[in-house]
Parts: C-alpha cells; sequence; structure tokens
C-alpha cells in the first residue's frame, strides 16, 4: 500500500503540472481538467494496491483522466463539447507514452495562459502554483496573506474566464513573445516576493515561495533556453536562495554585510554565475539581468573580497531606469549609503512620497539607516520605531530594535 | 470598510518576562498603532488588563476571571478603517500578536443608518 501511495506521490510531483497542461490544451478548461485529474489519482490510489502500479503511471493517469472528461463533456451540454479531438489526441500521446517516448510538455503554454493578459495580474501567480505545481488554495492564500476562501473563489473565477473567453493555450506570436514572457516572468517573481520585502535594502528577508519560483523559472528556461531575461530570473533567484542558510540564524535576522559566506550554497552561486553569463552573451538586457547582477556583486564583494560598491550603485541606476518601482529606489538609496554617499540616498528617499511608503518596511529601515549615518539620530530613531511597526515577523523587528538601541546608546 | 482586531496572546507568558522584555513587547506595540495612525487607518486601539481582572456576567450570576479558554486570552484590541478585507489582514499580520499568538479580524456589522 505504501508503496503504491509513494509511487502516486511521485508521479503526481514529477507529472501533475504536464498532464494538466496537456489535459487543458485539449480542452481550455482548467477546472475539468482539474477534477478529472484529482478522480484520475484517487483511482489510482484505489486501483494501483489491488493490480500492481502501472508500467507508466503516467499513461494509466492520462487515459483514465481521459475518460473522465469526456464523461464530463457529454454530460454537460454548457462546455464545449472537446471528446473527439481528446479521444484522438490522447490516443497519440498514449502510444507515445507507450513507446517510451517523450510525452509533450505543454507547461510553458500553460504559463503563458495563467499570466494572459486577460487575467488580472495579481491572480496570475497563484494561478501558476496551482495549475502547475498543485498547490492547494489554502497554501497559496497564506502565502499571499489572503483569506483561503476569497483565494479559492478568485481562482474559480480565473479558470472560468479561461474557459469561457477561449484563451489559446498556444505560444504567443513573436511579435509579442517579449512582452507576454515578461508577463509570466513577473508572475514567477511575485510567488518568490510573496509575503516579504527587502530589508536593508539588499537581501529577502524571509523567502515565501522561493523554491516554488526557482522551479517555475527553471522550467521557463528549460522551455525556452536562450531568454536572457528567463535566465536573470533563474540567476536572481538562486542568489537569494543560496543565502537562505546565512540570512536566518538561530531564528536571528543576519544582514547581508554581516552574514557568514560560509554558510552561503557554493553550488547554487555558480548555477546562478552561470545563468547570468549565458544571459548578459544574449545581450538583451532587462530588469531581472540587473537585479541579478546586482546580488551577483554582493557574493562578489564577500568572496573575493573586491570593493563592488560603486558597481552596486551604477546597477541600481541601471535598474531605476529600466523598471523604476519603491523596491529599487529604496535599493538604490541604500546602495549610495554604502559607497559613502549617505547625503544622495537620504535626498533620494525624500523624493518618494509619503502616501506610497506607509507601508513599506524596507523604506523605513533604510531611511534610519542613512539618517543614522549623517548623523540625524533623533529623526533615524523615529524612524526605526516606524519601521518596526511595520514588521511581519519578530526576527526582523529584534533586528531593527537592535539597531535602534546601538544608536540610542551612541549618544 | 470598518474591522475590529481581536489580540489574542498568552498573558502569563508576557509576566514572565524581564522587564527589559517587557519595555520590547510593548515598544513593538507601540510602533505598531503608531504606524496604523500615520496610514490614517486607526480609529481606535487599546490594551487590557490581565485577564483575572475580567468578570462574567450571565442570565443574573457572576463569574471570576481568568476563564479556562485556553492558553490564548483576549488582550486587546485595534479598531481600523480599511479598504477592504485584503487590507485589512495585511495590516493583521503587521500586528505583533499576530506573531506572538493570533489576531483575529472581524469586519464590523454595518447596520446602516
Amino acid at each position: 500500500m505504501t508503496d503504491v501511495r509513494i509511487v502516486a506521490e511521485e508521479t503526481a510531483r514529477a507529472s501533475y503540472g504536464r498532464l494538466l497542461a496537456w489535459l487543458t490544451a485539449r480542452t481550455r478548461d482548467v477546472a475539468a481538467a482539474e477534477d478529472a485529474l484529482a478522480d484520475a489519482f484517487r483511482a489510482a490510489l484505489e486501483h494501483w494496491p489491488r493490480d500492481g502500479a502501472p508500467a507508466s503511471p503516467e499513461a494509466w493517469l492520462l487515459t483514465t483522466a481521459r475518460r473522465k472528461l469526456i464523461d464530463q463533456a457529454r454530460r454537460s451540454k454548457t462546455r464545449v463539447d472537446a471528446s473527439p479531438a481528446l479521444a484522438m489526441a490522447a490516443e497519440e500521446a498514449e502510444a507515445a507514452l507507450e513507446d517510451e517516448k517523450e510525452f509533450p510538455d505543454e507547461r510553458l503554454k500553460l504559463l503563458f495562459v495563467c499570466a494572459h493578459p486577460a487575467i488580472d495580474p495579481p491572480i496570475r501567480t497563484p494561478l501558476m502554483l496551482q495549475t502547475v505545481l498543485a498547490l492547494d488554495a489554502e497554501r497559496i492564500a497564506s502565502a499571499f496573506l489572503i483569506a483561503p476562501t476569497t483565494m479559492a473563489q478568485r481562482l474559480v473565477r480565473a479558470k472560468r474566464k479561461i474557459r469561457d473567453a477561449g484563451i489559446p493555450f498556444e505560444t504567443p506570436a513573436i511579435e509579442e513573445y517579449p512582452t507576454r514572457l515578461g508577463d509570466v516572468l513577473n508572475a514567477i517573481y511575485a510567488a518568490f516576493t510573496a509575503g516579504w520585502d527587502f530589508a536593508d535594502g539588499a537581501d529577502a528577508r524571509c523567502p515565501g515561495l522561493t523554491r516554488e519560483a526557482i522551479y517555475l523559472a527553471r522550467l521557463t528556461t528549460a522551455m525556452a533556453p536562450d531568454e536572457a531575461e528567463a535566465l536573470g530570473l533563474v540567476a536572481l533567484l538562486l542568489h537569494a536562495e543560496a543565502r537562505r542558510n546565512a540570512r536566518i540564524v538561530d531564528g536571528k535576522y543576519v544582514a547581508l554585510t554581516d552574514q557568514n559566506p560560509a554558510l552561503w550554497d557554493k553550488d547554487l552561486i555558480r548555477e546562478a554565475e552561470h545563468a547570468l553569463a549565458h544571459a548578459w552573451s544574449l545581450k538583451s538586457v532587462g530588469r531581472f539581468q540587473v537585479e541579478a547582477a546586482i546580488q551577483s556583486a554582493h557574493a562578489a564583494s564577500r568572496l573575493s573580497d573586491h570593493d563592488t560598491r560603486d558597481d552596486i550603485v551604477l546597477l541600481y541606476a541601471q535598474l531605476n531606469e529600466l523598471a523604476p518601482s519603491i523596491g529599487s529606489m529604496v535599493g538604490h538609496a541604500a546602495a549610495l549609503a554604502a559607497a559613502d554617499r549617505a547625503e544622495e540616498g537620504l535626498h533620494l528617499l525624500d523624493s518618494i512620497e509619503e502616501a506610497r511608503v506607509v507601508r513599506y518596511q524596507a523604506y523605513w529601515a533604510v531611511r534610519a539607516h542613512i539618517l543614522s549615518l549623517v548623523g540625524s539620530e533623533d529623526a533615524a530613531c523615529d524612524a526605526y520605531q516606524r519601521a518596526i511597526g511595520l514588521c511581519e515577523d519578530d526576527a526582523s523587528r529584534e533586528f531593527l530594535y537592535a539597531k535602534m538601541r546601538a544608536l540610542e546608546a551612541q549618544h | 470598510m470598518k474591522y475590529l482586531f481581536l489580540l489574542y496572546t498568552d498573558e502569563d507568558r508576557f509576566d514572565d518576562r524581564t522587564p527589559e522584555e517587557k519595555s520590547k513587547v510593548v515598544g513593538a506595540y507601540m510602533a505598531y498603532s503608531e504606524a496604523l495612525k500615520k496610514a490614517g487607518v486607526r480609529l481606535a486601539g487599546e490594551p487590557l488588563s490581565h485577564s483575572k481582572a475580567g468578570k462574567r456576567v450571565r442570565s443574573g450570576s457572576v463569574e471570576d476571571g481568568p476563564f479556562a479558554d485556553g492558553k490564548e486570552q483576549l488582550g486587546g484590541y485595534f479598531l481600523i478603517e480599511a479598504a477592504n478585507l485584503d487590507d485589512a489582514l495585511d495590516w493583521a499580520a503587521r500586528c505583533p500578536a499576530a506573531a506572538e499568538g493570533h489576531v483575529e479580524v472581524r469586519p464590523l456589522w454595518d447596520v446602516g443608518g
């Protein structure tokens, strides 16, 4: 029983997204394909212990799910009857599977559907996480701090839209490809930033769905190997992930400049550098490559003792031209401060309207740091208070509190 | 929309803290309260004294606190004005009680008029 469960679970993890992409490509109905696939997995847990696991679990699941879909389509008059096309295509795919040929991987198309311009941007990432990685609505809801019922409703609505609007399940035409791929990458990036923002202007506090985001980003580069921005995103995510064990030590947040590089994952850093080098060689600069280059420069300064502070300032300036955001401006200000240009950093922060940062913790943390550098201790303490009031976890609260106390002790 | 945050924490654990730790916790709540105020969303908010000072009145009988309702007791509240539930949850997550215990988020019942 347990063995069969393991086969089912492994197949689920490795193939869920591929099977769902394949089924959705032929029906345009994500929800129906999900239901059919869930039924197929349930049936597997019932049949496999009795009859033994099939030689090709994927083919078995596909056949079962396909039958369920055809049944469903026949029963429901409101759905487009895709059954003839489905039956034919399924035979092809099943034949391919039995010949142990590659099962067509259409997950990139599924990502394009999830990030289609007709789908509201905030729901694109949850859709990807659910369709490709089979994450449940509750887990996604928690990562994005949304009520679970609300998240479930939004997902249902988005899937209905895909079906009713007939969003095509295809690779976008060449002229719109860069924009559409950009939408996919932005949605993957949003999974990475879910639930956290930058402290100290340069490093990630506690990663949200980093591993899931890395999976999706790697999937994108596997299927579109020469897309510079996709490679840039992979490099960015891997640099952040490489520092996971150095970022929180004994429950305490450690700023990038104080991290112990021995705790960094060197394999991930190597992979990140490799992806970034490949990206640069394609000569099509974009925000993710620049962000990855910033993280690369941070890593280099610690690993090879190069002073990269001026490079980081230049990269942030470039990032602010390519994709200006409050985050990039705050990062730029922190980089200026690190390069002994605190006054300029403060000036940059002052240029941001306060209404835009009433909830942005990193702004106040960086502002406090810069104010302490220019000798405005009282204002710095006020800014630390502001930052502490916006924290979501005790590790960053502690971190900022310690900095504030150190500043108070100085004068 | 108005939302009431009900803050539940382990009040006995607070009593066991050192004065330094206590001032840190109080400071975190003050900083949070201030952040709500600066963002213009805070309508009200107050800490409650220990539940052993509380009483329960029910059908003519009176009961002394503390009440055996589990480890986390109601220890304070905030009333905020937020555009929608997503916004309210974002603020609730930043409340120190969300890390220490839990925060119940309740939309106020709009009775109209």
